[in-house]
């Protein structure tokens, strides 16, 4: 299980990587976004993966080791959130440099 | 009142004033000047209120915890040395104040000059009572940035704006160098406390580190007040107006380098180092800065070389590292500043009521302003250590002590005789300000008759040359003991026997004090032909300006070497920039983990079918849409939902509910929000690599698959390899399964952290949200489409052209036809889509769920009214202000944290209980609910706002768009969009995002 996802992870973050360096501001917000899966799941992999176990507590037994680890998790979420602002963020400036310098190049003009 | 609060009331009352002087109007002269002055009277009454407590080596502090495990805490701590110096920052500042009043004209801007001088009174206070060494360098710091201020005053000349400029960078280098300094003092003796650091002058003295923080104590000492090779940036200065060369310039920020030197001089001084450099610097300096003072052509600019001098004096005296001397210094400090701010008042009001303070035009003066003449004459007769006044008794001091026989031979030949010399040219200088002001012919090409100032404008300078007087005459009961204060609490128990009379009988120190008196009059007289040539600048010294070499090394640091730095790294093209960002990433991750990598075994096998096939399908998705992003941009951004639904499945699998909702619900709005956007991006159609340019291309693109490859294999055999390694099994995990539910009272332990025990980074990450939106809104309001998504998309103009070919049906009609029967349903699922809402929101704190989730919810619905209505449907019938629902949000969210102060709890903390309500039963009654509630007003609002923003785009006329004055109007504020004007130029309907 772990392997499959260590190459998910590898797999999203090298296409984002990919993604991230081409020239047009469409494939960087579609790259940036698979990174951040990537590092999403990279976050909460650091966390051990854990099949089966209860994330929310009963009151009742109260022994750490039955749940899963909420650190990574929540981080996670923050960083979900995070992604979020900086992909609107990102779309809006992206369309606003489209119209200020009327091409969709991440230098602002066309080589 | 208790001492705690009179300390802080001494520091905190300048700032506050500084911030109702700012607000004050413009022509609120008088007002400023009330205010600036009761502010100063209130710290000069405290200041004497103290003297009592500070007596006889007695200290008060003032500790206020801040950060104790870091030894960084807010320490206020008055002793007698504190004590003389805020003396002087209250005294001299209240009668600055009153002078300032007649200096400034109706014309000039006088809030800001008491906002800024007040914040530096408050800045200054803060040094001299720092009990804390590293709070000393941030006031010494503020002290730096608030003289900027002042000298940039008149920011239209640019001498001020320059002077400004130098006087800031010099100081501000040196107060980073202080800093280090500091932190290595910290380290050195584990403490910040400055009690501390005064208790191990020998664990300091003796640790190898000694000279380097000497070394950088002095920089910052040294740039503060202007000693060499630092001493350019004064004369500089001095395009401040002349309250602010008075007070900062002479009696107060430049004497805090020496000020830190006394300080410091207890566990610093007495090694060789300290001796070689400090008097070697206090010696050039005193006599370089006597020697241009006698050449200035400006009035200012000789008192400011004369001030350096001065310093140069103190410094001297420290450097010799005897108690003696350090007595004197601290005595010098106090009548230098007297009679410096008043020489300086005096130099103002000539400037004032003659228009110049260029002394080849002054002359003769006497006639017209005696009462200013007489005042100055004495004052200038301090400075030159006239008998009879404060100026030649801590002088004599200075005589005295370089008169010791010596066993070193540079303290023996140098310091006796450059004593002497500077002490001739400050009387040279001295009668050159006196004579060539005063006396002399009847001056000729004057702007206005001068005349004496209104009397008010007089009376600091008449209170300043009276102290001058009385120390200098009966300095044992007008000044002993309070000099005694000052020098127990730096000497303690080395204070030494000293004795404060004017007449000691016939010695050595004597007849240097009478020779340097009759040399000056004699160099006077000898100079006077090449003075009155009128030239200006020092001779011999004219070549060698210490600004023109600082601006050298500004002009080869900022600009030659960066341009060289641009040249070789910069690039203002985002493409290589990312790609050598990443590259260095990559690269410096592989060396950095190469080391720790052990070969991990591969664990084949126990692979569950369905998730192989789900992040087959992932892997899919993912290398699917980098292939088409480029020319499929639709295709790409499914194919990209598709790699975020195998994320969202992953987050189900490994049993965490919370993350696949949030997931989810992200996916969703993200995905929309981008289809909105793909309307305004150019056409692209794909054609084959044919020509020779596309080989470049084509190297890159490989180049590119390399790195992507590299960057994903690392990262995958990073997470496998901490994957397949046991946990640490007592990390902090276990504190929070263990007190989620004791202490934060629900069972949800993500939520409960989110919210609870780290609430304080959800509150700065719903900060973040909000600012995001509201940067959306700003930035989309003067959006300007590029000229060829102007038109409307070919898919409507095709429909419409259809609409048209048909007598029976209208332009526009099938695009309003569309979607019709899901549209109805959208409409009536959104009251159930707020229910939903609320239910996700009220069971987050128990089980998955909670405020971000709910607020996402609850923006899904109105996306979901956009696809069924359109644009102006909604915004015709939406009753959510979106900016108001982000700053109520906010404000829930502190409100709740500042809730806690209430009940003594630090910020943040939350309270909870179960609450028996009729019907519904048993419910948590969490304040985290309220915060929770915050978060889920603002996650609502800021969606809803980059939504309307983003949507409301499409509804736009497109000429409107095109004119080329942009019309601020074009788009309203989202919550009345109806009211735009082109309103009638646009097609009634259009779908947000199924335009692309």
């Amino acid at each position: 299980m772990e392997l499959i996802l260590a190459i998910g992870i590898g797999v999203l973050a090298g296409s984002g990587v990919f993604l991230l360096l081409r020239p047009r501001t469409f494939q960087v917000i579609v790259g940036l976004s698979l990174i951040s899966y990537a590092v999403n799941l990279f976050i909460f992999s650091m966390g051990r993966i854990r099949l089966n176990a209860a994330p929310v507590l009963n009151p009742a037994a109260n022994d750490p080791a039955l749940y899963t680890d909420p650190v990574p998790q929540a981080l996670v979420l923050t960083a979900i959130v995070i992604g979020f602002a900086m992909t609107a963020l990102f779309l809006v400036v992206l369309l606003a440099s489209r119209g200020f310098t009327g091409t969709d190049h991440v230098d602002g003009r066309e080589r | 009142m208790s001492s705690e609060v009179l300390l802080t009331v001494l520091i905190v009352l300048p700032f506050l004033s500084s911030l109702v002087a700012g607000s004050l109007p413009a022509n609120a002269r008088n007002a400023e000047v009330w205010l600036a002055g009761a502010v100063a009277l209130i710290g000069l009454a405290i200041t004497i209120s103290f003297y009592p407590d500070v007596t006889g080596g007695e200290v008060v502090r003032y500790e206020i915890p801040w950060l104790p495990s870091a030894g960084l805490n807010l320490i206020i701590r008055m002793d007698g040395f504190a004590w003389i110096f805020s003396m002087l920052i209250t005294g001299i500042g209240f009668l600055v104040v009153l002078y300032a009043r007649y200096y400034m004209s109706p014309k000039d801007p006088v809030p800001r000059f008491f906002a800024f001088f007040l914040a530096f009174m408050g800045a200054m206070l803060g040094v001299v009572t720092s009990g804390n060494i590293i709070q000393l360098v941030v006031f010494w710091e503020l002290t730096s940035v608030t003289s900027f201020l002042l000298i940039g005053y008149w920011y239209h000349n640019a001498n001020a704006r320059d002077g400004a400029r130098m006087a800031l960078t010099v100081t501000a280098i040196g107060g980073l160098a202080l800093l280090v300094a500091m932190l290595l003092v910290g380290h050195v003796i584990g403490s910040y406390d400055l009690e501390a650091v005064l208790a191990s002058g020998n664990t300091l003295r003796e640790h190898p580190l000694y000279t380097t923080i000497l070394i950088l104590m002095l920089l910052g000492a040294f740039t503060k007040s202007a000693q060499f090779p630092f001493q350019f940036w004064l004369p500089r200065a001095m395009a401040a107006p002349t309250p602010v060369s008075a007070y900062l310039h002479s009696a107060t920020m430049v004497k805090a380098g020496v000020f830190l030197l006394v300080r410091f001089w207890p566990v610093m001084a007495g090694t060789d180092q300290w001796f070689w450099i400090v008097s070697s610097a206090g010696l050039i300096t005193l006599v370089m800065g006597a020697y241009a003072a006698i050449f200035q052509q400006d009035l200012k600019g000789l008192l400011a070389y004369s001030t350096i001098s001065h310093l140069g004096l103190i410094t001297t005296l420290l450097g010799m590292g005897t108690p003696l001397a350090a007595v004197a210094a601290i005595f010098h400090i106090v009548n230098h500043a007297t009679f410096k701010a008043s020489l300086f008042m005096a130099a103002g009001i000539i400037d004032h009521e003659t228009g110049t303070r260029d002394l080849r035009r002054l002359s003769g003066l006497f006639k017209y302003m005696p009462f200013t003449g007489t005042l100055a004459i004495i004052a200038s007769a301090a400075m030159a250590g006239v008998p009879l006044l404060n100026g030649f008794i801590s002088k004599e001091m200075f005589f005295t002590e370089t008169a010791i026989r010596n066993p070193n031979m540079f303290a023996n030949l140098a310091l006796p005789i450059g004593a002497i010399v500077a002490g001739i040219f400050s009387v040279a200088y001295a009668l050159r300000f006196v004579y060539g002001v005063f006396f002399g012919p009847q001056p000729t090409d004057l702007e206005k008759v001068p005349h004496e100032p209104p009397s008010l404008m007089r009376i600091p300078i008449e209170v300043l040359v009276l102290i001058c007087l009385i120390v200098g005459i009966i300095p044992g009961i007008a000044i002993g003991p309070y000099l005694a204060t000052a020098v127990v609490a730096v000497l303690g128990q080395d204070t030494p026997h000293y004795s404060l009379s004017i007449w000691h009988g016939f010695n050595l120190p004597l007849l240097m004090s009478i020779g340097a008196l009759i040399g000056g009059v004699i160099l006077y007289i000898m100079l006077r032909p090449y003075l009155a040539l009128g030239l200006e600048g020092p001779p011999l010294m004219r070549r060698l300006v210490g600004q023109r070499i600082f601006e050298r090394i500004l002009v080869t640091i900022s600009w030659k070497w960066a341009k060289t730095v641009e040249r070789w790294a910069g690039t203002r093209r985002l493409q290589p920039q990312l790609f050598l960002l990443v590259l260095i990433c990559v690269v410096t991750a592989w060396f950095a983990l190469r080391p720790g990598f052990e070969p991990v075994k591969l664990q084949l096998g126990g692979w569950d079918p369905g998730f192989v096939i789900l992040w087959m399908v992932g892997i899919f998705c993912a290398i699917a849409a980098a292939h088409q992003a480029k020319y499929h941009r639709l295709a790409s951004l499914i194919l990209m939902s598709g790699a975020g639904l195998v994320t969202c499945m992953t987050f189900v699998w490994f049993s965490a509910p919370d993350l696949a909702v949030t997931q989810l619900l992200v996916e969703i709005v993200t995905t929309v929000l981008i289809l909105l956007g793909l309307r305004w991006l150019p056409k692209r159609f794909q054609k084959g690599d044919t020509d020779h340019t596309a080989l470049r291309t084509k190297l890159r693109r490989y180049r590119d698959i390399v790195l992507g490859v590299f960057a994903g294999g690392g990262v995958a055999a990073l997470s496998y390899a901490i994957m397949t390694r046991t946990a640490v099994p007592d990390g902090i995990s276990r504190f929070f399964l263990e007190r989620a539910y004791t202490e934060g009272g629900g069972t949800n332990v993500i939520n409960v952290m989110l919210v609870d025990f780290r609430g304080f980074d959800t509150f700065g990450e719903i900060a973040v949200l909000g600012v995001v939106a509201i940067t959306v809104f700003a930035l989309l309001r003067r959006f300007r489409p590029a000229a060829d998504s102007v038109e409307k998309p070919e898919q409507q103009r095709i429909q419409n052209a259809y609409d048209d070919l048909r007598p029976n049906r209208q332009s526009g009609d099938t695009v309003n036809e569309y979607l019709m029967i899901p549209s109805v349903i959208m409409q009536w699922m959104f009251p159930v889509i707020i229910v939903l809402s609320a239910y996700i929101f009220l069971r987050g704190h128990d089980l998955p769920g909670g405020g971000f989730a709910a607020g996402i919810t609850m923006s899904i619905g109105f996306i979901l009214q956009y696809m069924a209505g359109g644009t102006r449907w909604v915004e015709d019938r939406l009753r959510i202000l979106p900016v108001k629902w982000i700053g109520t949000g906010l404000l829930i969210a502190l409100a709740t944290g500042l809730g806690a102060w209430v009940f003594g709890y630090p910020f943040l903390t939350m309270a909870f209980q179960y609450a028996d309500l009729a019907i519904i039963g048993k419910v948590p009654m969490a304040t985290a609910l309220f915060f929770d509630l915050g978060v889920f007003v603002l996650v609502v609002g800021a969606t809803v706002l980059i939504l309307i923003a983003l949507a409301h785009q499409s509804v736009r006329s497109p000429k409107a768009a095109r004119s080329t004055v942009l019309p601020t109007h074009a788009v309203e504020p989202p919550p009345e969009p109806a009211l735009e004007t082109t309103a009638v130029e646009t097609p009634a309907l259009e779908i947000p995002g199924g335009a692309s």
